[in-house]
Parts: structure tokens; sequence; C-alpha cells
């Protein structure tokens, strides 16, 4: 019962796998595939790490397997904040359709 | 098995993501394919981990993630055009 769970949570979690990827590949401006492939490592990976988790339980491989959940968490949306605020310092422009820019106002 | 089904999707996944690399139109697109294929290969090492059931891959699967995150924090001081110690 559990390892049917837990290939569930993986399916779901490499479906949102899928979803990054294409937006990674489709999408038109470096900050929009961002905040698009931000979503493989949050919701994606995270999901297939829990099912590890539900499958074994409490032993040695589930533990770590938790362990590293929040610790992909923090890491990922850290560096993807430091990834688009230097992109924005390099000078790389917004796509030609975009309408807001709230960036520019601040004093960096 | 439906596991194999997994590995084979996943690194096709990361696969895809190789395309952005070689063909992004400036550098920060290649960091984001970089920053994306190593979150992915921890994917692949999960399900790697389930399929020939030994434990030690979890581990280099955490080893993966801190070593992606310190790399991606260089390359995006690098973008950012200051030293490292400021």
């Amino acid at each position: 019962m559990s390892e049917l769970i837990s290939n569930i949570i993986i399916a779901i979690g490499i479906l949102f796998n899928l979803f990054g990827c294409l937006g990674l590949l489709r999408l038109p401006d470096v900050y929009n595939r961002l905040q698009s492939a931000t979503k493989c490592a949050t919701l994606g990976t995270c999901g297939i790490l829990l099912g590890l988790f539900i499958r074994y339980g409490f032993v040695d491989i589930g533990i770590k397997s938790l362990i590293s959940i929040p610790l992909l968490f923090l890491a990922s949306t850290v560096s993807a904040h430091a990834l688009v605020r230097g992109a924005y310092k390099f000078g790389i422009k917004l796509w030609d359709k975009s309408v807001v820019d709230d960036y520019q106002k601040e004093k960096i | 098995m439906i596991i194999d089904i997994f590995l084979y999707i996943q690194c096709a996944l990361a696969a895809l993501c190789l395309y952005r690399v070689i063909r992004g139109p400036s550098i920060a697109d290649r960091m984001v394919g970089i920053d994306i294929l190593g979150i992915l290969v921890v994917g692949i090492c999960a399900i790697m981990a389930i399929k020939t059931d030994r434990h030690f891959l979890i581990d280099i699967g955490i080893a993966w993630i801190i070593l992606s995150f310190i790399g991606t924090l260089t390359l995006a001081k690098y973008l950012e055009g200051k030293k490292l110690n400021e």
C-alpha cells in the first residue's frame, strides 16, 4: 500500500519536472524561464524525495531524504533570487511585451 | 517496472535541459540551465536508490544539492560584477 502511494507521489513530481522543463524550453525571456524552472526544484524533486520517504519509512534512507527536503527548498529559492538579481544588474532586458518593472524603481 | 519508466523520463528531461545550456541566447540562460540540471540529477539519484536498492546514493544527492547551491551563488556574483568578498 505504501509502495502505491509513493509511486503516485513520484509520478506527480515527475509531472511537475516535465512542466518545468517545457517552460525552460518554450518561454521567451530569462526571467520567465527562471520562474518556470524553479518549480522543478520546489515541487518536482521535493515530491520525488517525499515519495522516497513514504516508501521506506523511518530507516536511514528515509530520514536522509526527509532532511534533504528543506535543504533543497531553501537552497534553490536563494540561488534563484541571486541569479535573477545578477541578471538584472548585468543589464539583460525584459521581454518587449512585459508590462511592469518594479525592480527599476528600487535603489539597488 | 514503473521505476524504470520514471528513470527514463527523468534522464530525458535532463537531456532536454542541455538544449537550453547549448543554445542559450545570453549567459544567464546558460546559468539557469546549469542550475536546473543539478536539481534534476538529484532526482535521478533518488530514483536510482530505489531501483538498485543501494542506500548510499541519497548521500550523493545531498552533496550534489550543496555543490549546486555554491556553484550557482558564485556564478551569480560573477554576473553581478562584484568581488567575492563584498
